[in-house]
């Protein structure tokens, strides 16, 4: 009975939201939108009933044999309710093309954050070295990238109160960023069904002012920084006694490499991105340079995801390095 | 026409033999479609009940009745259900089969083996999902995303693929039969533009069965081989890639949801000319809008992948074609409101049904903007949004549709008449039922509930419990036709070749028709819908409607 009754004492104490909190750069945008949408069908749905309505009380068989009048089809009529509704349809797809295309990437000051989901967890790694389970400590005002991988089914890392959204794959990387505007805490949902406990690989989202974002990084337990931990394991694997910095002789260095183009022995040109590295870790033969041999063997099997991703922010680190340099 | 017979014919094809042998074995197709109308109500059954459970567990956060992993199975098992045997077969297998012959004016459709082998395969299909269900289920969604389905699922994924395999011939082998059916069997003097709009509709679904469905039996096929032999097409650890499985289950599965509406939209177009004694507005646009719709169909699947990491191009292209197959419908929405202006509406049950299905689809096809709209669907894709948005069309559009349908040709399948003050109040249940159950549900998803949870946020309950209050008005809206319907079998009164005064071939033979259906040929000379008018001397010709 308490269940039954719940709806009307939740809707008479007004306990219904109506919209998700809007957090990020992007939620107004996406909300005007919404609305704007909202008001199309409600137009077009009101529209379309009173007619019928009318219709419906003026036209009603008042006789069992009347005869009703022929209407004829004037092909203006046809042509204005396709053309009309084409002209709305294309205005709408300019605007929301607009709003995907500027949020799609990514503000080159971005803080990039890696997550690795799998049954029924979220595992996030900040690039200073923490690490955490289900929750995210962001600051405010700061675009975040969030470098995303799955250990196992696909998965999907969804924050409403920032309207992102995006699958999180096996074997490649995706990427999400935000910039949270209000302080708080949000929900963070896994949006793509990953199996039995899909709807307990939940967590939360919290934005901090940048003073108590610089505490929390303090007060965690002092760790190197995911650069660092992937140098480590570079030498550990032995990557260095080919891979050396300064030399090219049996292997490519790879300082500056990532988030360039590279032509390899198959004859493709890609830009060296996170699946990249990736894939020439587990299947070096795949993206051979052309004037090696293929020597280098497998590491699959051998490296966890979460190792994966040090030795990644590591290469990447080689990059930026010595960019700064130049 | 032939004159009101006071009285049912002698013989029927229902009376013309007797035992069950004459029906597992009749190569009569309006026997055929009544045997599809026992197994997809049964189907229907089930798949409802499914959900009737699911609402009960989301009345509490914590969910009332299940464990999550129940849970997850009954959600699937009620997409696989719903979708591959009762949505997809319902209005062709049924009503297509049962008056496809009796409007082009022939004896049969054009393969009559092929029909009844159309049916076996059906069966055989849902025998193997109600296998799989009763053995303890599967739990991948209807979708089968792998690499959960085919490499981390424990549950049996094989048999619920298998069974939508073979089901999937039985669409392929309709979809053929109709096609040379309408080809080569109308009768002299039915020309293309003379065909009832729901050939026309039926043509186009089955264009869609050919060639769509080969491309679902393919994907189930692999994903049944990369489950038993781990061939690695979708599995990314050997190189495969589990969203190719994405884009080709896709690539069928969104064409099938017209194959689940198209039908729907061609029952729609009888229904309002019926009840309100007009030609159809448009006959043209509403026919080439049918085949414009199953053609578009099959380049905007994308739209269900944009939030995996797809080119940001891809996105924008395949979001532009989504908008565009909003058109045709929006075409076919107008020309039916445009058709009962002037008209002599009277509101039978049927039709109650088809102005029920103008209004759910309405507002079904317009959130559909918001998924095409790509910013909107990030934020609204993998919540209850979807679910309602689907459901709109799904539901409030195709099953409305089948069940005036249902109502309308009921008369001409049995001979007998239901009552009518009953089916008109179930048609009012079913309408507030349904709106009450998926309402809340678009603000669910705006409000970021994702789908599939059996356990969810505490703030969401109170939409949750007013979907589930809905369901149940809506389940009892279900059941009152099953009742009335069987009853009316024996108990009806007589209802004479034709109760609706409708035009159109099949209300012009006894009901219920013979086995031959026309004891001659007829010679079509009018137009579909050439009812009765007065032409309008007040206005010139074009302004008719133009002056409103």
């Amino acid at each position: 009975m308490k269940v039954l009754l719940q709806p009307v004492i939740g809707i008479l104490a007004m306990n219904v939201p109506f919209q998700p909190p809007a957090a990020s750069t992007i939620a107004e945008g996406v909300d005007r939108l919404y609305l704007v949408l909202s008001g199309i069908t409600v137009f077009f749905s009101v529209l379309i009933f009173s007619i019928i309505f009318v219709f419906m009380v003026k036209y009603r068989r008042r006789k069992e044999d009347e005869i009703p009048v022929a209407t004829h089809t004037p092909l203006l009529v046809e042509l204005a309710w396709t053309i009309i509704p084409s002209l709305i349809c294309a205005v709408l797809f300019v605007w929301t093309a607009a709003i995907y295309v500027q949020n799609g990437r990514p503000p080159r000051s971005s803080i990039e954050v890696f997550v690795i989901g799998k049954q029924w967890m979220w595992h996030l790694q900040h690039p200073e070295g923490p690490r955490e389970i289900n929750e995210l400590h962001v600051p405010v005002g700061v675009p975040i990238k969030l470098t995303m991988t799955s250990q196992d089914v696909i998965h999907d890392f969804y924050v409403p109160a920032f309207r992102v959204k995006k699958d999180v794959l096996p074997g490649r990387f995706t990427s999400l960023w935000f910039e949270a505007t209000e302080t708080g805490t949000y929900h963070l949902f896994c949006a793509q069904y990953c199996g039995t406990n899909h709807s307990e690989m939940i967590g939360w989202i919290y934005v901090m002012s940048s003073s108590d974002y610089a505490n929390w990084l303090a007060g965690g337990e002092k760790s190197e920084s995911l650069a660092q931990l992937g140098e480590r394991l570079f030498s550990q694997y032995g990557c260095d006694n080919c891979h050396a910095s300064e030399s090219n002789a049996r292997a490519p260095s790879l300082v500056g490499v990532y988030g360039r183009p590279q032509k390899f022995a198959t004859g493709e040109t890609r830009v060296v991105d996170e699946s990249l590295i990736q894939q020439a870790i587990l299947t070096p033969n795949s993206v051979r340079l052309p004037n090696y041999q293929p020597l280098m063997p497998t590491y699959q099997g051998q490296i966890d995801q979460e190792q994966m991703l040090e030795l990644i922010a590591y290469i990447k680190s080689l990059g930026s390095e010595e960019r700064k340099g130049q | 026409m032939s004159t009101e017979a006071p009285a049912e014919p002698a013989v029927n094809y229902l009376n013309a033999s007797y035992g069950i042998k004459s029906w597992l074995l009749t190569l009569d197709h309006k026997r055929i479609g009544l045997l599809y109308l026992a197994t997809i109500t049964l189907m229907f059954v089930v798949g409802g009940l499914a959900a009737t459970l699911m609402r009960l567990h989301l009345v509490e956060p914590q969910g009332a009745l299940f464990e999550p992993e129940t849970y997850n199975k009954m959600f699937s098992s009620h997409g696989i259900i719903m979708v591959f045997f009762f949505l997809i077969p319902s209005i062709p297998a049924t009503l297509g089969n049962f008056c496809i012959p009796l409007m082009i004016g022939a004896r049969d459709v054009a393969f009559p083996r092929l029909n009844l082998m159309s049916w076996y395969l059906f069966v055989t299909g849902c025998a193997f999902v109600l296998y799989d269900t009763i053995s303890g289920g599967v739990d991948t969604g209807w979708t089968f995303y792998p690499p959960y389905s085919s490499l981390y699922a424990q549950s049996h994924v094989v048999a619920a693929a298998l069974g939508i395999f073979i089901a999937g011939f039985s669409s392929i082998l309709t979809g053929l039969n109709f096609i040379v059916t309408i080809h080569k069997m109308r009768a002299p003097g039915m020309t293309w533009f003379r065909l009832p709009l729901f050939i026309w509709a039926l043509y186009a679904t089955s264009l869609i069965f050919v060639l769509g469905t080969p491309v679902i039996a393919v994907t189930v096929f692999l994903l049944g081989l990369e489950r038993l032999l781990h061939v690695g097409i979708f599995d990314p650890a050997v190189g495969g890639d589990p969203l190719l499985f994405q884009h080709m289950f896709w690539f069928y599965s969104h064409p099938a949801v017209y194959i689940m509406i198209l039908p729907g939209m061609g029952v729609i177009s009888e229904l309002i000319t019926a009840f309100s004694r007009k030609k159809i507005f448009g006959y043209s646009f509403v026919a080439f809008s049918s085949l414009s719709i199953a053609v578009i169909s099959f380049i905007v699947w994308g739209h269900h992948m944009f939030v995996t990491g797809q080119a940001l191009y891809a996105g924008l292209v395949f979001s532009v074609l989504s908008f565009l197959v909003a058109i045709p419908s929006a075409v076919k929405v107008f020309n039916w409101t445009a058709t009962l202006y002037r008209g002599s509406i009277s509101y039978e049950a049927p039709m109650l049904y088809a102005l029920g299905f103008i209004g759910l689809f309405t507002i079904g096809g317009l959130t559909g903007l918001f998924l095409a709209s790509l910013a909107t669907d990030v934020h609204l894709n993998g919540t209850y949004f979807i679910v309602a948005h689907f459901h709109y069309i799904m539901v409030g559009g195709a099953v409305m549709a089948y069940l005036g349908g249902i109502h309308f040709w009921w008369p001409k399948i049995c001979g007998r008449l239901y009552p009518d003050m009953w089916a008109r109040i179930s048609a009012a249940i079913i309408f507030i039922g349904f709106n009450l159950t998926f309402f809340p549900q678009f603000m669910l998803g705006y409000l970021g509930m994702p789908r599939r949870y059996a356990v969810y946020a505490p703030e969401f309950q109170v939409l949750n419990v007013l979907s589930s209050a809905g369901a149940s008005i809506l389940g009892i809206g279900y059941v009152i036709p099953l009742v009335y319907l069987i009853w009316s079998m024996r108990y009806g009164p007589i209802a004479g070749p034709n109760p609706w005064k409708a035009k159109g071939l099949e209300w012009t033979i006894p009901s219920p028709p013979p086995t031959e259906n026309f004891e001659e040929i007829p010679i079509v000379t009018e137009d579909a819908y050439n009812y009765p008018a007065i032409e309008p001397h007040a206005y010139p010709d074009s302004q008719g409607v133009a002056s409103v």
